[in-house]
């Protein structure tokens, strides 16, 4: 069980103060020009040796990450943060950059100089308007006490910039978020080049979600091996889980990697509505990953491997709970409607396939289909899977995969139900 | 993808107001020169604002106009990004339900009616009156709050059908309630109070600098403290005249300066940073850096002019005589451990002598080559 003196996001609920006074009490801001001193080498060893896993949701190394930037380049090195949170589910980012934004602010700063580069872009997504505000009010403090900005305490000049989008669920995506902070429509870009390589303005680049960095801090000053310690191996330290959809009490709380669903939702959540005999499915990790059946559920822990060997995923962890009273293929098409919604049109095997998934569905969700047209959805899924730019289209693709794999007993019975009762109408 | 038109009837121009205007040159330089073009969501956006909550075609090309861009690349940013209303919106509130499944879950299918009859049967139609309108948006991200909507700059989480009609009136008759959850529980707090963060002494400030002590243990079991180093003072509150200038004597005091910003310092800040100090230098010493050939003064009484070295100027000059470097051959001579020593000397000076090729122009000097300019000459890479 996790201790409070190892949870590293202090004001997640906003009790406390979340401007500089009140983070540099809870431990903000403190010994930065200590591990600036210590070296670029230092701070990437450091977060290496943590082993923390990239907490947008593909879970890539983020000291390796670091690593690959270039060491001497005659273009300016850029950091830009992830905080285009979108993932259906996901709510975590909000909370770090309202009541704790000085742990970004920070962690930008030992980011950004441990790649060497002078600055930095945020990118929150447009309708956190009040995060937005906040994190700017924050950013704005720490110019004025010369903790960033040119010729700061801790020798290493850093511009820090808020920008933000408008509304397009693809820019959480490295490189459309790179088209669209240079001012065009959020189209995810051909790789390689890698970003960090060539990135935002043809320069090297380094993206991470807003909460990877917000750690940053914490794990210098407690040390890689506290964070290591915590978790289980390959997915240690804490990670901020969020919790909705059916059950007691939905919130966002900070856990140890690698908890058991079932304790996470008793230990915070208060159980599942109407007790974990009514659990119908689970989406651990955020609308993009597969979901998991109610046995399968009972007995997973929350980290990258385990829900990675059962088709499933971390993602951004966070936890959609299905109970009996859902129906589950109406909740599957929501999903690919939002894909059809959110897809940037780019290539065609996701801008078709995606709108073809979700019309299909809309079918099946009222039971009007053939049965031998669930097949064909897989194997449409399958198409789209693997065969575009980004990973949206796997995106689109996983959770009708994850509907058709555990609950297609399910699909066949609104078949039979639809069938049964037009034939009565037929016959009458 | 949405199919997504601007609206038949548009106003004849648009214009930024005057404050608005200077933002936008604020936002502006935000951006590298030359990538003014980056702005374009913010000035849209700002844009949208000032139109009244939704964004006129002649807006579009005002901003393009204002970062030297074509009008098509303005119209394709302002079609791609939902948020950006391309048709009016209620005057009063543009109430926007977010219906993806975390919210669907909890009931938002409820508050899509109540928008239905209450304002109007079709998305981005305003009611009668012109001040209500709503649309069906993707997850915005408040999931552990849902069902949520938003409402201008601000969402209203945890919400009955009941409560939200009543909101619906609240704002119809200019009375907006209180954002945030609706059922008055702190943000994505648990609801019934918090299951974390209870130990109050993650609050009094007490666990504030308490990292160090990992790093106090190892330095006394690695590293080899210089034996004519004071020992740190055990917290004695007013600093003995006598510390202090034991600490000048160990070449601290400029230091001391340097981080204290001219401040006075308690003795335990003052040992605080003195440790540092010589925990700094025993992990260089350790590194291998090992110290060049110094000179106390020039040989025969006169340097060489260091300044032209291209990228040091005088007052890198004055730090390299302070230090005992005078002449282009010393520098020559360096050896990568020497850089290593010289650039601990040093704040914020890591891999300039490397990058800026010190070593090779200072071998091109002591050889009686001279640039053409006093700045030196930039070396070819």
């Amino acid at each position: 069980m996790l201790h409070d003196r190892d949870r590293i996001f202090r004001n997640l609920y906003g009790f406390h103060d979340a401007r500089l006074k009140g983070a540099i009490s809870r431990g903000a801001w403190d010994g930065t020009k200590f591990f600036i001193d210590k070296g670029h080498d230092y701070i990437i060893d450091e977060v290496k040796k943590s082993g923390l896993r990239g907490r947008g949701g593909a879970g890539f190394p983020t000291g390796l990450k670091w690593s690959f930037m270039p060491k001497a380049d005659q273009r300016p090195s850029y950091l830009v943060i992830n905080a285009d949170e979108s993932e259906p589910g996901s709510c975590k980012d909000r909370e770090i950059m309202r009541h704790d934004p000085h742990l970004l602010i920070e962690g930008a700063l030992l980011a950004a100089f441990a790649m060497r580069a002078h600055t930095s872009y945020i990118y929150v997504r447009g309708e956190y308007i009040r995060e937005r505000e906040a994190l700017q009010r924050a950013v704005d403090e720490a110019y004025a006490a010369k903790l960033i900005g040119k010729n700061n305490v801790h020798g290493w000049d850093f511009d820090l910039y808020v920008h933000h989008g408008a509304g397009a669920y693809i820019c959480g995506e490295e490189t459309a978020m790179l088209e669209s902070i240079e001012g065009k429509k959020g189209q995810p870009r051909l790789k390689p080049p890698f970003p960090a390589n060539v990135g935002l303005y043809g320069a090297p680049t380094t993206i991470n979600n807003v909460e990877s960095i917000a750690v940053t801090g914490d794990i210098l000053r407690r040390g890689a091996s506290w964070f290591a310690a915590l978790g289980l191996p390959n997915n240690t330290g804490t990670k901020l889980f969020q919790i909705s959809g059916h059950v007691e009490r939905p919130c966002t709380v900070e856990e140890e990697m690698g908890i058991p669903l079932k304790e996470l939702i008793d230990k915070h959540c208060g159980g599942i509505r109407g007790g974990w005999d009514n659990l119908l499915a689970v989406i651990p990790g955020g609308s993009s990953v597969r979901c998991i059946t109610a046995a399968e559920s009972m007995s997973v822990t929350m980290d990258f491997d385990a829900l990675g060997k059962l088709g499933s995923g971390l993602g951004t962890a966070a936890v959609i709970v299905m109970d009996k009273s859902t129906d589950i293929i109406g909740a599957i098409r929501r999903l690919a409607y939002f894909y059809k919604h959110e897809s940037c049109g780019q290539c065609t095997p996701c801008r078709e396939g995606t709108g073809w998934m979700w019309r299909v569905l809309e079918r099946m969700e009222r039971g009007q289909a053939e049965k031998r047209e669930i097949d064909l959805l897989f194997d449409v899924t399958k198409q789209i899977e693997g065969h575009t730019i980004c990973a949206l289209g796997d995106a689109a693709a996983w959770p009708v995969q994850g509907l058709i794999k555990n609950f297609r007993p399910v699909i066949e019975e609104r078949i039979d139900q639809y069938q049964a009762k037009h034939a009565r109408v037929a016959a009458e | 993808m949405a199919v997504r038109r601007v609206h038949p009837d548009q106003p004849a121009e648009f214009a930024f107001s005057a404050e608005n205007f200077a933002w936008a040159q604020e936002t502006i330089a935000k951006y590298p020169h030359g990538k003014q073009a980056s702005a374009v969501i913010p000035l849209l956006w700002r844009a949208q604002e000032q139109s009244g909550g939704w964004l006129p075609e002649p807006a579009i090309r005002a901003v393009c106009d204002l970062l030297g861009m074509a009008h098509i690349r303005g119209m394709e940013v302002a079609t791609f990004y939902t948020m950006f209303q391309l048709s009016p919106v209620g005057t009063k509130a543009h109430v926007q339900v977010c219906g993806t499944t975390p919210c669907m879950l909890r009931g938002s299918r409820d508050l899509i009616s109540v928008c239905q009859h209450r304002i109007n049967e079709h998305q981005h139609t305003p009611n009668e009156d012109g001040t209500l309108s709503w649309e069906e948006v993707e997850c915005i991200g408040v999931c552990a709050n849902a069902p949520v909507v938003q409402i201008g700059k601000d969402t209203y989480e945890d919400l009955t059908a009941e409560q939200f009609e009543e909101m619906l009136n609240g704002f119809a008759a200019g009375k907006p309630p209180k954002p945030g959850s609706q059922t008055g529980r702190t943000a994505s707090c648990p609801s019934g109070g918090p299951t974390s963060l209870t130990d109050q002494s993650l609050y009094d400030g007490s666990t504030v600098d308490a990292w160090r002590k990992r790093f106090e243990e190892t330095s006394d079991a690695s590293d080899t403290v210089p034996a004519a180093s004071p020992a740190p003072a055990a917290a004695a509150p007013p600093v003995h005249p006598a510390a202090l200038t034991a600490m000048a004597n160990a070449g601290l005091v400029k230091e001391l300066e340097a981080r204290g910003g001219g401040k006075a310092m308690s003795a335990g800040e003052l040992d605080k940073i003195k440790a540092d100090m010589l925990r700094d230098r025993a992990i260089a010493a350790a590194r291998g850096d090992t110290e060049p050939e110094l000179f106390r003064e020039p040989r025969g009484g006169n340097g060489d002019d260091l300044s032209l070295i291209w990228g040091v100027a005088d007052k890198m000059v004055e730090k390299l005589n302070a230090i005992g470097v005078w002449h282009f051959d010393q520098i020559a001579k360096w050896t990568p451990g020497n850089v290593a020593w010289f650039e601990s000397q040093l704040d914020g000076f890591k891999g300039r002598v490397t990058r800026e090729k010190w070593i090779e122009q200072a071998q091109k000097l002591a050889s009686g080559w001279r640039p053409e300019s006093k700045a030196g000459e930039r070396p070819k890479d």
